[in-house]
């Protein structure tokens, strides 16, 4: 997408991931300014489904034709379900990074981590948005 | 290092059209405008432009200038020739790629020379290494006294145009015909003289122009309203990676020599240069790795670094946007080197299966079907 969109009700981790809370499970995916930084994004290998991630550790990568980054994991649990439409094209975390482009479903080991992390006005604001 | 990073004539013209601009070697130069992908495309289907004013030249002038340059570098640069033109007309000049080796053969610099005249020739460096270059080549003219050396980085914009329609776009604006690849020749282009060269570094046909600074914006313009798209070093970076050409500093080095590197076909070593003996001795006694050029069987992009299992690594990787495949240029243990050999890829931890493949990766002829 060309402008700049940090949606309300997503919650935002100062390294540019984003998690839509609800319940016990949360999906995750990079915001719109990760997506820029790195350009147009060619390869994502989705992580297998019950693997743990850790909040502020990276669970998987993500690749332009020029770097690899990182992905940070907002918050902690076990992967439930990945993206797998990605690892054919993984084009939709450019053009649709908080809607086809998620990447993985997690169930939440510890749903108050969330305390920590940023609305959209306080992560816009950090990105000199 | 410099505190302040140098702008090509063409700064204001990258930062209007939004490029991602990032230092390189000393410069800020636009990284991409639109996208990778598409400014790749533009160069394989269309054409591309890009500004490489960062590079650096060398004028190397005067009675001993071949004799100087047959010490530097390792090709046979009398056999660069000069015709001059019939009735008046400018002459036109050969253009020849070498490489410059220290005694013991590793890597300075690789380098495409042009003869602008009978006498002068104009050497056309790696940003980063021009200041090397032109040490190099200084310490080495005091043994010629009738040489003169000329620090022309300042004098000169350089555009690359590139693609398929590259030529026409550029014949549309000349005053005379193009001169052919792998030739040099100065035209008036859109009123502006430059040195047009039919040289590239992306595998397509197309020129690499030399201009005044002061000229280069106008130039610029004209070449994109007629059709031209800009495009980045990103994307000079995956063309070439495509064609299989060295990028110095990633797959050429002080570290290794020219026939590791796969160059001993622009090395004569009968031309007594620098490092021949070197060379000479490698070539005979047979190099223990080689440059070769791979494609990933499995998902996922090689980068730099990435170790290869049994000996070896990759210098250069990406996915190539023309083929959606990983590709890469490695050097592996001589006897991996056969394409059809099998690669195991360290990266990034998980082990993905390569294959080495016949150079260039992507070829025009091969662009169709």
């Amino acid at each position: 997408m060309a402008d700049a969109s940090y949606p309300s009700e997503l919650l935002y981790h100062p390294e540019h991931d984003w998690a839509r809370v609800e319940g016990e499970e949360a999906t995750l995916g990079i915001t719109w300014y990760a997506q820029e930084q790195l350009g147009e994004v060619v390869f994502f290998e989705p992580p297998a489904p019950g693997t743990s991630v850790s909040k502020d550790a990276p669970y998987a990568e993500v690749e332009s034709v020029k770097a690899v980054s990182d992905v940070i994991a907002p918050l902690s649990g076990e992967i439930v379900a990945v993206n797998e439409a990605l690892a054919d094209d993984p084009s939709a975390i450019n053009e649709d990074p908080y809607g086809e482009g998620w990447l993985v479903r997690v169930r939440l080991s510890d749903p108050s981590e969330r305390d920590a992390l940023m609305d959209a006005a306080s992560y816009s604001s950090s990105v000199g948005g | 290092m410099p505190t302040t990073l140098r702008r090509t004539p063409l700064h204001e013209r990258h930062v209007a059209a939004g490029a991602r601009m990032a230092p390189f070697a000393g410069w800020e130069m636009p990284l991409q405008y639109e996208g990778v992908l598409g400014e790749h495309m533009a160069v394989r289907e269309t054409c591309g432009i890009f500004d490489v004013s960062h590079m650096g030249q060398i004028e190397t002038g005067g009675e001993q200038a071949l004799a100087l340059l047959q010490r530097l570098l390792s090709n046979d640069v009398a056999a660069i020739d000069f015709s001059l033109g019939t009735g008046g007309a400018i002459g036109t000049g050969g253009a020849q790629y070498s490489v410059l080796c220290r005694e013991d053969g590793g890597l300075l610099d690789d380098l495409f020379s042009y003869r602008i005249d009978g006498e002068r020739y104009l050497t056309v460096t790696n940003a980063a290494n021009h200041a090397r270059d032109l040490e190099w080549f200084e310490a080495h003219a005091q043994d010629f006294s009738a040489v003169t050396l000329t620090d022309r980085i300042a004098d000169y914009a350089m555009l690359a145009v590139q693609g398929p329609l590259a030529r026409s776009i550029v014949q549309a604006v000349s005053d005379a015909p193009l001169p052919a690849r792998m030739s040099a020749s100065r035209r008036r282009l859109a009123g502006a003289e430059a040195l047009v060269c039919g040289t590239g570094y992306t595998g397509e046909e197309g020129v690499e122009l030399l201009c005044d600074p002061a000229d280069a914006p106008a130039l610029w313009d004209e070449l994109l309203r007629r059709g031209a798209t800009p495009a980045g070093l990103v994307a000079r970076d995956t063309l070439r990676m495509e064609a299989c050409f060295h990028l110095y500093g990633n797959d050429l080095s002080t570290e290794r020599g020219p026939i590791e590197a796969g160059l001993g076909w622009c090395c004569k070593e009968q031309t007594g240069f620098i490092g021949a003996e070197a060379v000479r001795a490698v070539r005979e006694a047979g190099a223990a790795e080689r440059f070769v050029a791979f494609a990933l069987e499995d998902r996922g992009i090689a980068r730099p670094g990435n170790r290869i299992a049994g000996g070896g690594e990759v210098t250069s990787g990406t996915l190539s946007p023309s083929l959606g495949i990983g590709i890469g240029l490695a050097y592996v243990p001589a006897g991996s080197a056969r394409p059809g050999s099998r690669l195991e890829i360290d990266v990034r931890g998980k082990m993905r299966r390569a294959v080495v493949r016949e150079k260039p990766l992507y070829e025009r002829s091969s662009a169709g079907g």
